[in-house]
């Protein structure tokens, strides 16, 4: 149990129609931490990040974010109460400009008076060149950095981020993973991570959760996020 | 001559404003939420029949006709709220309840107010241009069309409603996942779409005979033009508008009202099997 969790998961289930997919999920997550979830396709993992920003319910179980339950709160509340999701895929809005997509995710933030399209835009300086562009027509690293871009826009205290590498140049995901540190480091932000890519687990994540069968059955601490430890719970 | 040209200008000027005020709501709440609403025509009659009843209760016409608009908006906003809003994922079932609601409402309107209502006579004269004299009311009908296309711009692009509007329209489940409130953007956007349908029927009630079935005088024409304009305003209603205003005018012009009427059905059906998606579909691809 990290010292000052900020999110903590107890016996969380949920599913798609009659199917379970979270057999009691549970994970405690410290404020500043970098965690990953890994596992083997299929475990869950993507189904723990829907449930966690409110777009799957969760059947059964806790979610306790910042000392404040929000296992039934609607996903637009989780958001605005500082949960930023960056989905698998990205979903940027395609028709819309980059300068668009990041109003959308300051939109948040409003309540609070904090403008940060300067911060995202220094994080990403590839998005203040191309604001004007419709984001359909971004290549796939320059969606990630936008979408990532967009939900730290509203100054979240969390953030998931669902599988960051896929479809992702291997240099713009180091560049990507630099940002991401930065973030926390100059920020404080935590962040929850799904991955598959071995290369990105180690460059940033303090420590691992392993997840099978809807379930979290193992842990990988600080320190010992090495290759060999990661790579047995991973489909290689 | 200038006679002759201004009354080619007025005829598309007449169909185009009618097929924009017409079919503006329609193509807001379908290309929003994709609800086929069936009781479009129903809105109008509303916007109609209070800006009657307004009016001859002693409110100047526009103040009468802003009644008729605003009474529209608020019961589009409860509509949403208390029968759409559950059938979202249901498609045909709201196109089902939305025409029940429309029998409903006709029927409801011939037994409690009955088969006619005292109208508003035509107000603004007319004017003339060569040898010919059109009705200057006409005129404030195309402008209103015209700004209700500006109107629409600023609101979707110009705003943060409409910042919101779009994301909820491209990914409901992302926008939400960013704080926006989705079922906010939508009741506000049937509200708008069903405003809309009133501001038509306010504008035209004192054109019309006011009666109960008038809201089916209007639904033909705003499917037609939403169908061929496909589900967004400004790419689709306002370019389909233009070409079946052209095709109108000019067959109306040359072998008279049924042979227009008929061609518009024809343009029509060759339009979408040219472009299954409207206007909308193809420009989309083409700016993409």
């Amino acid at each position: 149990m990290p010292p000052d969790p900020i999110l903590e998961v107890a016996g969380l289930r949920a599913g798609y129609g009659g199917t379970q997919v979270l057999q009691g999920v549970d994970l405690s997550v410290g404020r500043g931490e970098i965690v990953a979830l890994v596992g083997r396709n299929g475990v869950g993992k993507t189904t723990t990040m829907r449930c966690l920003i409110g777009l799957v319910r969760a059947t059964a179980g806790s979610i306790r974010f910042a000392g404040e339950e929000m296992s039934r709160t609607a996903a637009d509340a989780r958001a605005r109460r500082g949960i930023g999701y960056i989905p698998q895929g990205r979903d940027v809005f395609p028709r819309m400009t980059v300068q668009e997509n990041l109003a959308v995710g300051e939109l948040i933030g409003a309540s609070r008076r904090q403008r940060r399209a300067d911060l995202v835009y220094q994080y990403f300086p590839i998005l203040a060149e191309r604001r004007r562009q419709m984001a359909g027509t971004l290549s796939g690293g320059q969606q990630q950095q936008l979408a990532i871009g967009r939900a730290l826009i509203g100054g979240p205290e969390l953030i998931l981020l669902d599988e960051p590498s896929e479809g992702v140049q291997p240099n713009v995901v180091q560049a990507i993973v630099r940002v991401l540190r930065s973030i926390r480091d100059d920020l404080g932000t935590t962040i929850v991570f799904v991955e598959q890519n071995l290369e990105t687990i180690l460059t940033l994540a303090d420590r691992c959760c392993v997840m099978e069968k809807g379930k979290v059955v193992d842990a990988i601490p600080p320190g010992a996020v090495t290759s060999e430890n990661v790579r047995r719970h991973l489909l290689l | 001559m200038l006679g002759n040209l201004f009354a080619g200008f007025y005829q598309f000027a007449d169909v185009f404003a009618f097929l924009v005020l017409s079919a503006a709501g329609l193509a807001i709440i379908f290309g929003m939420m994709g609800v086929i609403n069936m009781a479009h025509g129903e809105f109008v009659m509303c916007g109609v029949y209070v800006t009657a009843a307004s009016y001859h209760a002693g409110l100047p016409l526009p103040l009468a006709q802003a009644c008729g608009t605003a009474v529209a908006f608020l019961i589009g906003m409860v509509l949403e709220a208390v029968v759409i809003r559950p059938l979202y994922t249901r498609p045909l079932d709201s196109l089902l309840v939305t025409w029940g609601l429309s029998l409903v409402v006709t029927q409801g309107t011939l037994v409690l107010v009955g088969s006619t209502f005292p109208g508003i006579g035509t107000p603004l004269g007319g004017f003339r241009v060569g040898d010919y004299t059109f009705s200057a009311y006409r005129m404030v009908l195309f402008a209103a069309a015209i700004g209700v296309l500006g109107f629409v711009w600023f609101l979707f692009l110009r705003t943060r409603f409409g910042i919101q509007a779009r994301a909820v329209m491209q990914n409901p489940g992302m926008a939400q996942a960013l704080g926006v409130r989705r079922n906010r953007v939508y009741a506000l956007s049937f509200g708008v779409g069903a405003g809309l349908a009133g501001f038509c029927g306010a504008l035209y009630a004192p054109t019309m005979s006011l009666i109960p079935t008038m809201g089916s005088s209007f639904i033909v024409e705003s499917f037609v033009t939403v169908v061929v304009g496909g589900s967004s305003v400004l790419l689709g209603t306002a370019p389909a508008a233009v070409a079946l205003a052209v095709i109108r005018t000019g067959l109306n012009a040359w072998y008279g009202q049924i042979i227009g009427q008929i061609g518009l059905l024809v343009a029509v059906i060759l339009i979408i099997r040219v472009l299954p998606d409207g206007f909308t579909g193809w420009l989309t691809r083409r700016t993409a």
